[in-house]
């Protein structure tokens, strides 16, 4: 899969809630394949910004030669990306990453936290042909942290939870009822302690999982190893080039 | 036409760029973004005797027009890049670099004759400068003795070109550099990072899993120029630098301080065709100030 660096202008950006926001960016010429659960390296031409800043892809169009981002203004990178307009330009490194595997399956579930549901659109969609019955398992701190659920309608069945019990089930995603099924396979990605929580049930109960980890990075393209994570076997692996998606029982956690 | 290529006391490069070890990756990395063919050279990832996992995550923090980096020397050993590594650079129609690491003589000793035989790598960077390893790597290159006794030794069983690269973290970097100079070193790179620190005031806590760190990109560059232009003063073999390089001024003012040719290192990560930009850049530089060579430029830094 080439990798790519490019000048990619904004088509749509799309206000989700007062922090978070959709880019979507167009790309003319060669629109390389796109996997979902990779990931692109974007510069943000702020001056106090200096490394590039990573987000999963959320969707992808190849027809469109379009890909969009779900991006949590979090600091100054992202507040920066916030404040673009549409047709503004982005210098944008992709794809990157290995992405989640898509194999037929009977009943898979999507776990994300956060932002770490902005892959699991895109993995849904490519997931439709393959999977006769996918859910999806988000979980926040209130109902008002909820993001985007309705674009799975009629791809995914949707579960919640909430901290406060203002939508869906009581408590973290890790205590839904929904785990009580029996899923062929879990897809998840979200931050450390939920993936870690999900790795450790999936592993358990010898359900085969795959997580996708959000660890800082420099690069993104596998030459820093300053994103690294600690596999089994005690090797440090790249979550940028290696990952970020790995199958929960080959890392240390 | 201007001549680009440079001889650094016998190491013959076809321009004055390399890409910096650790940030350089084995070079193929770099495939999809630009022709690796077309660099002065590569230094590769920073190899050790044996394999190290490197120190824990996380590793790196952003800083000011910076970012420090505590990866630790991670490699798989001289004798995995032999066996795997090795063959796919032979494909490559640049000066490959092996940048050797140590933590005692006899493993520096150990891995340089190894590297002694690897007919496609005519030099290596000895690296006497991590200082992200808790033993040796900048014990050596913090003092005199250490660097003289690391570069003689290697300098033995080692008959290729020998580049020492030099720590900043010493109180004279230029005794350091007179020191490897007569010890038998070809040429010196420098500078490795800057020992530096991050701390995230809402945790209470470093950043970085080693508390400390190296540190790059333009934050510390003039630490870096300032550096190249007093050891180019006081040696007289080449010099490599780099420090915050990021794009073709910063590397005309380095061959102005007194470097025969530049690595590029933290920019890559910024924009991974930068060095090839820098090539094109500094050829368009000399052509617009009439100049055929790029020797006119280095070290003339009008002081008076
Ligand atoms: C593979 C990958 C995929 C990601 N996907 C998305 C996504 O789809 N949508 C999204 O909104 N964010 C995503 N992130 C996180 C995103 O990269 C960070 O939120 C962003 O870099 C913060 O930049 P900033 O300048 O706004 O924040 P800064 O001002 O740099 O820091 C603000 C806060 O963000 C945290 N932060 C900084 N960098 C990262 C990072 N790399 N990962 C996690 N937290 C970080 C810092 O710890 C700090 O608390 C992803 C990260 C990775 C590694
Ligand atoms: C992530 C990272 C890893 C590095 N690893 C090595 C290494 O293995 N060996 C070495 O000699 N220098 C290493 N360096 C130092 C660089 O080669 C270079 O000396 C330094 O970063 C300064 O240049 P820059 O500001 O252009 O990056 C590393 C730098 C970075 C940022
Ligand atoms: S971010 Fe550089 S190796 Fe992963």
């Amino acid at each position: 899969m080439t990798k790519t660096v490019a000048k990619l202008s904004i088509s749509e950006h799309k206000r989700v809630n007062d922090d978070h926001f959709i880019l979507t960016l167009k790309k003319d010429g060669v629109f390389p394949e796109i996997k979902p659960g990779q990931f692109v390296n974007v510069l943000v031409e702020d001056t106090d910004v200096f490394l590039r800043r990573p987000f999963s892809i959320h969707d992808a169009d190849t027809k469109q030669q379009s890909f969009s981002l779900l991006i949590k203004a979090v600091g100054k990178g992202t507040k920066s990306l916030q404040s673009k307009k549409v047709g503004d330009t982005l210098d944008v490194l992709f794809p990157l990453g290995n992405g989640y595997s898509l194999q037929e399956n009977n009943k898979v579930l999507l776990v994300g936290g956060g932002f770490g549901i902005a892959p699991l659109y895109y993995l849904a969609k490519q997931l439709k042909d393959k999977v006769e019955d996918i859910h999806l398992l988000v979980g926040a701190r209130s109902a008002k942290h909820i993001l985007l659920t309705e674009k799975f309608d009629g791809l995914a069945t949707v579960h919640i939870t909430t901290e406060d019990e203002s939508l869906g089930e009581k408590g973290y995603v890790t205590n839904h009822s929904i785990l009580e099924d029996d899923f062929d396979k879990i897809y998840t990605c979200g931050p450390h302690p939920m993936t870690k929580a999900l790795a450790l049930y999936a592993l358990n109960r010898e359900i085969s999982c795959e997580v996708s980890l959000e660890n800082m990075m420099a690069c993104g393209y596998g030459v820093c190893l300053c994103c690294v994570a600690e596999t089994k076997t005690h090797e440090n692996v790249t979550t940028c080039l290696q990952g970020p998606v790995f199958n929960a029982k080959e890392l240390q956690w | 036409m201007v001549n680009l290529a440079i001889n650094l006391n016998g190491l013959i490069l076809k321009n004055p760029v390399i890409l910096a070890s650790g940030t350089a990756g084995y070079g193929y990395e770099y495939d999809d973004f630009i022709d690796v063919n077309q660099l002065g050279g590569v230094s590769v990832k920073g190899t050790t005797l044996h394999n190290r996992a490197g120190n824990a995550y996380p590793r790196m923090a952003e800083t000011p027009k910076g970012m420090l980096n505590a990866v630790g020397l991670q490699n798989k050993g001289i004798d995995y890049f032999i066996e795997n590594i090795y063959p796919r650079l032979q494909e490559y129609d640049t000066t490959m670099i092996l940048n050797a690491s140590g933590s005692t003589i006899d493993d520096y000793v150990a891995l340089c004759e190894k590297a002694n035989e690897l007919e496609h790598i005519p030099a290596i960077e000895l690296n006497v400068s991590c200082p992200n390893v808790k033993e040796g790597g900048m014990a050596f290159g913090v003092s005199c003795a250490g660097v003289s006794e690391v570069v003689k030794e290697v300098r033995k069983v080692y008959h290729k070109h020998l580049m020492v690269k030099l720590s900043p973290n010493v109180t004279d970097i230029v005794e350091i550099a007179k020191a490897a100079e007569a010890e038998g070193a070809d040429s010196l790179s420098l500078i490795n990072t800057l020992l530096g620190m991050a701390i995230n005031a809402e945790t209470q806590r470093p950043v970085l899993s080693t508390i400390t760190g190296g540190l790059s990109g333009p934050a510390i560059k003039p630490v870096a120029l300032r550096m190249v232009w007093q050891v180019s003063n006081a040696v007289n073999i080449p010099i490599v630098g780099m420090g915050g390089i990021m794009n073709t001024t910063d590397a005309i003012e380095f061959f102005l301080a007194g470097a025969s040719a530049i690595q590029i290192g933290t920019a890559n990560f910024i924009n991974p065709q930068v060095s090839i930009e820098i090539i094109n850049g500094i050829e368009d530089y000399l052509k617009k100030y009439n100049y055929t060579d790029i020797q006119q430029i280095i070290g003339k830094l009008k002081t008076t």
